[in-house]
């Protein structure tokens, strides 16, 4: 038989089959899972994880994953310095920063530092080399009309997509589009999550959502044909902004995607009989002046992104913030903006695939809005004799780390009013101090998050005005200063406090009951070792637990009714400022209060914390601002208003080839900044992939010897006798 | 037969009106509206007229079944369950909460379910049966025996282990053939290999053994040893006398399977990265999104109603004895 084998016709089979196999698989690495670049663009390789946005257009989108798209097409009016920190505001769809006029009650201009400040008028003016991407909303006949405007679904309905629209055209921003773009965020019809937020401080919203709301809606409502009292558009390239009172706080609104220009003659387009059928919106094709615009946008698979031919002059900066030089990170220092092509974002649900794309090479970075290294954290990093470091092969293949902590904190609050561990008394601050310290936030960070975090001293993350590092920064009545070190303090100060608190050994001192506490958990972010982690920390000072899991919704609707004893939450900034944390526990802000959907979940009232909130809020920056922020944080230690909290640490890598890698923690309209070393990605691609053979060869051999036996059995039995 | 045809047509409409309101009661048990719309809202600044605006730009805002406050007719019609359930019959999917046009998504995303799903289902029938023939041509041997611990060996294995088990062989140590993903940009076949084959291999388990106890059923009838008496070759015996006389039993769990493959399968397309109905369908679940999981299940209730149906029609090809009336 095994003669037979060596037969040239079954050497000739052989040959065969192995060419069948090897047969296209000639251009470059078989396991590419990229299609073809355009040849001579450079394209940025990336992912969308774990879901493709579900908004794009600026008045709906409320996401870090949809803002990550939005800030590369849109230019807001402000926007951030890339390199510099703290944090930095800088013009970026206008000239300038906004000119402030203030004004009382009576209408007269006052003095900035005026009591009496009834009105803040912002006024702004468009950069004059800020121009739309090309795209068929602009596209206009020899008249000047609009190329494409029909009168019914049957004549739209050759375009399925916007590359299939031949005539494309493009125009300066204009003030008015910034004024439609806050007009659209009013309409009610738009459903935009900023509609409540904002209607407190522009003057008008409120009415002109209201006014909007009567408005029949069977076609396109030309918003230009409504005004709002605060808005004002001065001139083609001036628009003023009239907000109530004073909020600084306002021209960090500007640099989201929010205030981003729209151009009513783009609304008019996608509002197209036919297009929504064919999801040709405003929500899916977003149109702008920024560095990209949107060429493919399928949220099944990839969106594509390209260089706007039409993105105004735009530099690399040349200062940083101190180190950056050294890093490498002003290399680029002066070169036009963007400094790539494009850029492709794969959908990609799944960690492994991510993970080993991501380590062949066909990924330029782990993440985008996450660094997705925290789920394969084990793979990617060991514990070397200085600490946490780069596995061998991810140091080997050059990849390098970007650590990101983020303006976020996460923690666990507690009902202030609640009748057993909330109130003000010295006697139930000591009942949560104690409970404070013997939940030991580093070891649950080291074991739950991989040391992914940093435990907070206060409501203020790092790289925050008002965070404050070293032993003045720590919180007194859960740490020590100790060896230039945060140190907690010990389970037996703890329970020294739960006995001052009445609780001698976790029971009621008046009842002899076991001090039970219980903490709302969101089924889907708890797994149930933590929890056994948590019943452990507790049980050192003998206080028990109990878990009452529940999704977000049911969670939500308890803290909306002040039905929980600790809970669970946390909070990405919005902007820069101190505020932004700090109105976490502002009195007013409490669900129990507003009777709305309030930030102040644990419900903390303390008039002292609300009135130097109040004054803080409208300071500026400098050192009186900084003193009540220093205040503030004093009563939150004080009265140990949450059990816990950390500030979130995303860690990114990137490959070689990548450049620019400094994580901005507010902005996300960093694509422009990055550099990739094209050749240097094929080289090592080809280098990293090369196919192993043999199992093929394994495989078609094994396949051979299992049938082998049962072809010799059948041939066998067809030469038998009856008898055999 | 067309009477036939037309008579379980219609008692399919009971089926899906009740599969209809069986979905609908179960989601907005688990589900409010505004618990949807502050879902689709974000965590932040979701104020009641937020909720508000966004139900009545859903369609939201109406009650579930009855309008108390309607007139005629529109208490029934003009209610959520109306718009958003009833409508489903005239295959109008409406748009899912985040805006998208169902319909369109779902012509999109079926056919790739299908490039995956209908060579899977193939080859995996034509393995299964070979092996299955092949074992019982053996049968009462050790190779029989070793083959059946084999098939409960496999079928003991999780489904997830050979997914993610293919994925680190043949495609992170190999290198053989991209890990995951899809686009139809040039060599599609390449990113379907690897599902295919997991997909195949994870079935030969369960289907090798189920079609081996209908072969060996067959394979002990009279017909058979006259066959053999005859003279007739193993290959002969097999393919012409036993396969075609277990088909019926082959058909009834093969048939009803055809019209879903459009379905696609949650596992294998969001594991391999294949954007079919089968991740549209998880997607929507994770997101809570009611208006593409109503319009799944409505559409998958129909593909099954329709494989059954197929089913009877396919035994009538199958035997010529059988008649349907």
């Amino acid at each position: 038989m095994l003669s037979r084998l060596a037969a040239p016709r079954t050497r000739a089979a052989l040959l065969l089959t192995s060419a069948a196999l090897l047969a296209g698989c000639t251009d470059g690495p078989w396991n590419n899972p990229n299609p073809e670049s355009p040849p001579g663009l450079v394209t940025y390789q990336s992912v969308m994880t774990p879901l493709p946005p579900k908004h794009l257009d600026p008045a709906l989108s409320y996401a870090s994953d949809e803002s990550l798209f939005l800030m590369q097409i849109y230019e807001p009016p402000m926007g951030y310095h890339y390199l510099k920190r703290p944090y930095e505001l800088l013009p970026l769809g206008v000239e300038d920063f906004p000119q402030i006029t203030y004004i009382n009650a009576e209408g007269e201009i006052i003095d900035p530092e005026a009591e009496d400040v009834a009105y803040s008028v912002y006024a702004l003016t468009v950069r004059a080399d800020a121009r739309y991407q090309p795209h068929p909303a602009f596209a206009v006949d020899d008249r000047g009309a609009p190329h494409y405007l029909f009168e019914d679904a049957s004549e739209s309905r050759p375009y399925r997509q916007i590359s299939d629209f031949p005539e494309l055209g493009s125009r300066p921003v204009a003030a008015n589009d910034y004024v439609y773009a806050i007009k659209r965020l009013a309409d009610p019809f738009n459903a935009s999550p900023m509609l409540g937020f904002m209607a407190q401080y522009i003057v008008g919203m409120e009415d002109f959502s209201a006014r909007l709301k009567d408005v029949p809606r069977d076609g396109w409502v030309n918003l230009d044909d409504y005004p709002m009292d605060g808005l004002e558009v001065v001139d083609e390239r001036t628009f003023r902004i009239t907000i109530k009172g004073r909020y600084p706080q306002f021209s960090y609104w500007l640099a989201m995607h929010f205030f981003s220009p729209i151009a009513p003659e783009v609304d008019r387009f996608f509002h197209n009989p036919g297009f929504l059928d064919r999801n040709l919106t405003l929500d899916w094709w977003p149109v702008g002046s920024g560095p990209f615009m949107m060429v493919k946008n399928d949220p099944n698979s990839e969106i594509v992104l390209e260089r706007n031919p039409n993105f105004r002059e735009d530099y690399f900066p040349t200062e940083g913030a101190p180190g950056d030089a050294e890093q490498g990170l002003l290399e680029d220092a002066g070169k036009r903006l963007p400094l790539i092509d494009r850029a492709v974002f794969r959908l990609e649900k799944e960690v492994l695939s991510l993970w080993t794309k991501f380590l062949q090479g066909y990924y330029d970075r782990s993440g985008e809005s996450h660094g997705n290294t925290n789920r394969v954290f084990d793979q990617a990093f060991v514990v070397g004799p200085n600490g946490v470091e780069l596995g061998a092969e991810l140091a080997n293949h050059g990849i390098t780390v970007s650590p990101d902590v983020k303006p976020a904190i996460y923690y666990y609050g507690f009902n202030m009013r609640d009748p057993v561990l909330g109130g003000y008394t010295e006697e139930r601050r000591k009942l949560r101090r104690a409970l404070q310290i013997a939940f030991d936030t580093e070891e649950y960070l080291n074991i739950f998050y991989k040391g992914n975090g940093i435990a907070a001293q206060s409501p203020i993350p790092p790289g925050i005005p008002g965070f404050v590092e070293g032993e003045a920064g720590i919180n007194p009545y859960v740490y020590d200063w100790v060896d230039g070190a945060p140190k907690r303090k010990s389970i037996e100060h703890a329970k020294q406090l739960l006995t001052e608190a009445g609780y001698p050994n976790g029971r009621d001192a008046r009842t002899g009951e076991p001090l039970k506490i219980f903490i709302d958990v969101q089924s889907q972010a708890i797994s149930s070792t933590s929890m056994n982690w948590m019943d452990r920390a507790f049980g050192r000072i003998g206080v028990q637990v109990e878990y009452r899991p529940a999704d977000w919704n049911r969670t939500r609707e308890k803290l909306l009714t002040g039905n929980t004893q600790i809970f669970s939450h946390g909070w990405l900034a919005d902007y820069p400022d101190p505020e932004n944390f700090l109105f976490l526990l502002y009195g007013p802000e409490s669900p129990l209060i507003c009777n709305c959907d309030g930030a102040n979940n644990a419900s903390y009232e303390r008039p002292e914390y609300d009135d130097l909130f109040r004054q803080m809020r409208v300071l500026p920056a400098g050192e009186e601002r900084d003193a009540l922020v220093a205040r503030m944080v004093d009563l939150y230690r004080e009265d140990a208003v949450w059990l816990y909290g950390f500030y979130p640490k995303d860690i990114y890598l990137n490959n070689p080839w990548v450049h620019n890698n400094k994580r901005h923690g507010i902005s996300k309209n960093t694509l422009k900044y990055v550099r990739i070393d094209d050749d240097l990605r094929e080289r090592k691609r080809e280098e990293w992939n090369q196919p192993v053979i043999w199992p093929l060869y394994a495989m078609s051999a094994l396949l051979v010897a299992l049938l082998l036996p049962g072809i010799i059995a059948y041939r066998r039995r067809l030469r038998a006798t009856a008898r055999q | 037969m067309f009477a036939y045809i037309v008579r379980r047509l219609i008692y399919a409409i009971p089926i899906l009106v009740g599969v209809n309101l069986l979905t609908f009661t179960l989601f907005f048990v688990v589900n409010s509206p505004d618990d949807m719309a502050a879902s689709q809202l974000g965590d932040k600044y979701v104020t009641p007229e937020a909720i508000e605006n966004w139900k009545q730009k859903n369609g939201y805002d109406k009650p579930l079944f009855l309008n108390p406050d309607a007139a005629g007719v529109a208490q029934l019609t003009d209610t959520i369950f109306f718009d958003k359930s009833v409508r489903l019959f005239a295959f109008d999917f409406g748009r899912s909460e985040s805006g998208r046009d169902i319909t369109t998504d779902v012509a999109t995303r079926m056919w790739p379910s299908l490039a995956v799903a209908l060579p899977t289902f193939l080859v995996g029938i034509g393995v299964n049966i070979c092996v299955a023939l092949m074992v019982v041509m053996f049968r009462g041997t050790r190779l029989d025996r070793g083959a059946v611990f084999v098939f409960v060996a496999l079928m003991s294995i999780s489904y997830l282990f050979y997914i993610i088990g293919g994925q680190f062989l043949v495609a992170k140590t190999w290198r053989l053939v991209p890990i995951s993903g899809f686009h139809t940009e040039g060599q599609v076949w390449k990113f379907l290999i690897l599902p295919v084959l997991v997909g195949v291999v994870a079935g030969i388990g369960a289907g090798a053994r189920w079609y081996r106890t209908l072969f060996l059923e067959e394979a002990n009838q009279d017909y058979v040893r006259t066959a053999r008496a005859k003279g007739c070759s193993e290959l002969s015996i097999l393919f012409r006398h036993i396969l075609p006389n277990a088909l019926i039993p082959i058909l009834t769990g093969v048939v009803v399977l055809i019209p879903s493959l459009f379905m696609g399968s949650l596992l294998i397309e969001s594991f391999f990265g294949i954007p079919g109905l089968g991740s549209y369908m998880l997607d929507a679940i994770n997101s809570q999104d009611f208006a593409i999981v109503r319009s799944m299940v409505f559409i998958g209730s129909i593909l099954y109603i329709i494989g059954l149906l197929l089913t009877d029609i396919s035994y009538t090809w199958a035997d010529p004895r059988v008649r349907l009336s």
